[in-house]
């Protein structure tokens, strides 16, 4: 297999895997042979300029795309075959938007109860409870009953995660969750997504916030036209990246 | 700008009855003013009135239901059913309602027998019909139109917390897609109570029928022409432009939101 060289060593048995996934858009290539594992419980971070691929390779791995070769596998399912059964899949993973993309109809704990309710079929008091618990930890108790657009965008951001959060998954995808907010919202954001990581949770995001992939991260990917060029444990990366674009892209952001 | 347009209707009546006075006046004497007889006949016109009415509610009501399962079948993903549908609402929203209506009348048996019971299809039913093929068409189309204007992020939320097509279009689509809908799903009504008039080129007795005939019953005079007719008219409009306004109002209201 090509792209051999990108992948991380790892000890456990990787929870999600990807062996050189390419995908195009007609004849347009985005992603070009990208490989690399995440073990359970695991924090990864995707960085790289705008037009890399990174939302495109996040939506790859919850099927939301299809990918154009490769094998992707998630908690050993195979996203790429062609029975995928699709719910399966993403009943194990959650995954959070830029825009938040909450459903402006329901409340922001009708929001929460939607999927385990209707998609898990679980108990109705049992899923109200832990609806409410999880705005609660998210630190929304008392917005249980307010509509999508009477949140800020910071709040509606936790709701979203909190959302996700119902569907007990196992891993959390995040693309560029704080990109939408105003700097002093972004943090309660981070703060939210911090202590996920600090439980344990499986978690792979695309930041533009080289301050939180620096402190949060087990380890990080930069990519450019859709391949990795660097990836390291955070320490290594931000001090001593090799490669002349990773250097550039970090003087830029930094 | 509420304000003026609430004042519009009081005028118009004013000057409708103004103008039915006139025409009196400018007439050849006569044994009964044109008052007297609209009073007179005007628990039957009235009466005709309410058919429109009862035959507009049925076909909205009838078109609705019918639209509505067209327009899931052209957001199905099944494309032979969406084509299917396309072909179906496409024609019945370019055909002529009057069309449409004589086909209804024409074609649709004056009877049908249903496991041995004969139900019986008067005229009337018939124009339920069809007046309810073109309120099909158009809500159906509506809906698509509804459905397409829900942002593509709203299917991708949906898909990724593992809510199935069917869960997705009935929990988040449909019900953000009602609102959208109301106001020209009112506009379509509105339009519908007033081509009910249609009915009696085909012989349903609603109010331009009994107007007519009412007309005729007064010896045909021509100073009642404008009085019997104006208050069909008047009738019509007190009933359409209170949704017509509603409708305007529901608009501004789901802009600014
Ligand atoms: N549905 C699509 N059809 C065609 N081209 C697409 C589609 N989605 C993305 N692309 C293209 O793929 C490339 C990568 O897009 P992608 O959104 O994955 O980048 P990104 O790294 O997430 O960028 P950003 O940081 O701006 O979010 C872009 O050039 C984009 O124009
Ligand atoms: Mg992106």
């Amino acid at each position: 297999m090509s792209g051999d060289s990108v992948v991380a060593p790892k000890l456990a048995a990787p929870i999600v895997q990807l062996i050189d996934v390419r995908k195009t858009f007609g004849a347009v290539p985005v992603l070009n042979g990208i490989s690399f594992d995440v073990a359970k419980g695991e924090v990864v971070c995707i960085i790289g300029p705008s037009g890399s691929g990174k939302s495109t390779l996040i939506r790859c791995i919850n099927a939301l795309l299809p990918v154009t070769s490769g094998t992707i596998r998630v908690a050993d399912i195979e996203v790429g075959d062609p029975r995928l059964d699709k719910l399966a899949l993403r009943r194990k993973v959650g995954m959070v938007f830029q825009q938040y993309n909450l459903f402006p109809h329901r409340t922001a704990l009708q929001n929460v109860m939607m999927a385990p309710l209707h998609v898990l079929k679980q108990d109705r008091i049992e899923v109200e409870a832990r609806a409410r618990a999880l705005l609660a930890k998210v630190q929304l108790a008392g917005k249980e009953d307010t509509y999508p657009g009477e949140l800020s965008g910071g709040q509606q951001q936790r709701v979203a995660i909190a959302r996700s959060l119902a569907m007990r998954p196992e891993v959390m995808l995040f693309d560029e969750v704080t990109a939408a907010l105003d700097p002093e919202t972004v943090k309660e954001v981070l703060v939210t997504i911090h202590e996920l990581a600090d439980e344990g949770m499986t978690c792979l995001l695309v930041t533009h916030e080289m301050g939180f992939a620096r402190e949060v991260a087990d380890h990080i990917y930069f990519t450019d036209k859709g391949v990795i060029v660097e990836h390291g444990p955070p320490q290594e990366f931000f001090t001593a990246a090799r490669d002349e674009r990773t250097r550039r892209f970090l003087s830029q952001v930094l | 700008m509420p304000r003026l347009s609430r004042s519009v209707p009081p005028v118009l009546c004013a000057i409708l009855i103004v103008y039915a006075g006139s025409a009196h006046a400018l007439g050849p004497p006569t044994p009964a003013s044109a008052l007297e007889i609209v009073i007179k006949w005007a628990p039957l016109l009235l009466g005709g009135f309410a058919f429109n009415i009862l035959i507009s509610l049925l076909a909205m009501a009838l078109g609705t239901l019918a639209g509505f399962g067209l327009g899931l079948l052209l957001i199905s993903e099944q494309v032979l059913a969406r084509r299917a549908a396309w072909s179906v609402m496409q024609f019945f929203r370019n055909a002529p309602w009057l069309v449409l209506l004589f086909f209804a009348m024409f074609l649709i048996p004056f009877r049908i027998t249903v496991m041995g019971v004969t139900i019986p299809l008067p005229d009337w039913v018939k124009a339920v019909i069809g007046f309810a093929l073109p309120v099909m068409a158009n809500v159906a189309e509506i809906l698509r139109g509804a459905v397409a204007s829900i942002p593509s992020t709203q299917w991708e939320a949906a898909e990724s917390l593992a809510l199935s097509r069917r869960q997705t279009v009935w929990l988040v689509i449909l019900p953000q897609c009602f609102k959208r809908m109301l106001p020209s799903w009112m506009n379509l009504y509105a339009l519908i109570t007033m081509a009910t008039v249609q009915a009696s080129i085909v012989g349903v007795s609603e109010m331009l029928t009994i107007t007519a005939q009412v007309h005729a019953a007064e010896g045909g005079r021509t100073d009642l022409f404008a009085p019997l007719y104006g208050f069909a008219l008047l009738c019509f409009f007190l009933y359409c432009y209170p949704i017509d306004y509603m409708t305007a109002r529901l608009e501004r209201r789901f802009n600014v939101r």
